[in-house]
């Protein structure tokens, strides 16, 4: 059976992760191939690299980030920001990447996803979807959920989908940062009007919130950030909570 | 050894050539035919569309040599299924080395199946070592139905063929360069057979 997925997230920038991370046993633990591997042996089902930085370099720095990440760590894993060309895509992939994650871009030129997946295949591409409430309707957000948009979360959805899209990365910036759950009805909305897998982000504070977001909010996979990074959560716990709750899960 | 990762620009290789670097092996990536037939074994990888891939193979001439190779070859992912009879995909003609046919998950499944699935009813010498229901990493829409050659059977709503075997030819539609441990496991046996 296929099981729900557990993904931690790792912020980078210039190559290394942001974000206080409170790790034992790591001789560096800014550094995102050391985190990833303790990750991987931990019982993670995939990463999540999201790079951050702004510089002339990025680029360079990235890419040999995802060299020294596909060298050394045995799960897939996911590269996201600023991504907005094949020629982007096509390096990092090279490089060892399984899938690339496209936001702003995918916005501001939806063809890029049918660009992509065309080349590349739907497999490796990832929409990541911000969205907040505004009047009760679910609006895409950009820039961190800064800039809001025209653009209905579900038609949005649908239309990534239609593009070519192998999966979605749905944030709720309602939920993001609140500890306080995922933005469970909303992404059960997804779920269902969707045929492609919905990663849930956004709002994880404790287990029972990864239980509500795969039996409620039907989610395919979990992605959180700080509950793995400060250890509020470990990954086999996490997962032997699932299991108990009757969600398959790889333990 | 002598491991080639066959080169014909389909995919993510570079993953299977590091997976075998943490085997303690080194493998090279080639597309040339000479190459490829003094191998001691041969991994034949592949991601994306079917027939833009068999397009490469066939402009390459490696469509004739795949299934005239002697030693071990293990296809991954799109590699296992263009070496069957026919794929849906792009309605392609296959190397025809799995007398099966390759179709689209069409029974309300979200589609691509992307994560970890069970393998079960193991039943060849790739899996020694390997547990009963262990779990593999697989992204895809297509796959072989269960037939003669099945040698791990997964469940997506049907149960279907994780991994195919007939005489030196291997294919697993799970990718053992991205999953764990038991990936690994499985690389070092078909690295040993």
């Amino acid at each position: 059976m296929l099981t729900k997925r557990i993904i931690p997230c790792l912020d980078i920038k210039n190559g290394r992760t942001v974000k206080g991370v409170n790790f034992v046993n790591l001789r560096d633990a800014g550094d995102p191939v050391e985190l990833a591997k303790a990750y991987a042996q931990k019982g993670a089902d995939e990463l999540v690299f999201l790079d951050i930085s702004a510089t002339e370099e990025r680029r360079k720095t990235l890419t040999k980030l995802v060299l020294d990440v596909a060298a050394q760590v045995n799960i897939p894993f996911t590269v996201g920001g600023g991504i907005s060309s094949i020629e982007d895509v096509d390096i990092l992939l090279k490089c060892g990447a399984d899938k690339v994650s496209i936001n702003s871009s995918a916005v501001k030129r939806p063809d890029l996803i049918n660009e992509l997946s065309g080349k590349f295949g739907n497999q490796c591409i990832v929409v990541a979807i911000d969205a907040k409430q505004v009047n009760d309707h679910w609006k895409v957000h950009l820039v961190g959920g800064k800039v809001p948009t025209e653009l209905d979360l579900f038609e949005w959805a649908k239309e990534v989908e239609e593009r070519g899209a192998g999966e979605i990365l749905f944030t709720s910036m309602d939920n993001d940062g609140t500890k306080d759950g995922f933005a469970n009805e909303a992404l059960s909305k997804l779920s269902s009007e969707l045929n492609i897998p919905i990663i849930a982000s956004g709002g994880a504070g404790n287990m029972q919130h990864f239980v509500d977001t795969f039996k409620k909010g039907k989610a395919d996979a979990a992605l959180a950030a700080s509950v793995f990074h400060f250890k509020e959560i470990e990954i086999n716990d996490l997962k032997q909570e699932l299991r108990n709750h009757d969600i398959p899960v790889r333990l | 050894m002598k491991i080639v990762i066959i080169d014909y620009g389909a995919g993510n290789i570079q993953s299977i050539k590091f997976a075998i670097q943490r085997l303690g092996f080194e493998a090279i990536l080639s597309s040339d035919v000479e190459e490829i037939k003094s191998a001691d074994k041969v991994i034949f990888p592949g991601v994306g569309e079917a027939s833009s891939a068999m397009k490469m193979l066939v402009a390459s001439g490696l469509n004739v040599l795949i299934p005239e190779l002697k030693q071990p070859v293990l296809g991954i992912c799109l590699g296992m299924q263009l070496m069957c009879n026919y794929c849906e995909e792009g309605d392609t003609q296959g190397l025809g080395i799995f007398n099966t046919d390759v179709v689209r998950f069409n029974h309300g499944v979200k589609v691509p199946q992307i994560g970890w699935n069970q393998i079960s009813e193991l039943n060849s010498a790739l899996f020694e070592g390997i547990d009963e229901n262990e779990y593999m990493y697989l992204v895809h829409s297509y796959y072989a139905p269960v037939c003669k050659e099945t040698i791990a059977v997964s469940d997506y709503g049907l149960a279907y063929s994780n991994a195919l075997e007939k005489d030196n030819f291997y294919g697993v539609q799970f990718h053992p360069e991205k999953s764990s441990i038991a990936g690994e496991k499985l690389l070092q046996n078909f690295l040993a057979l």
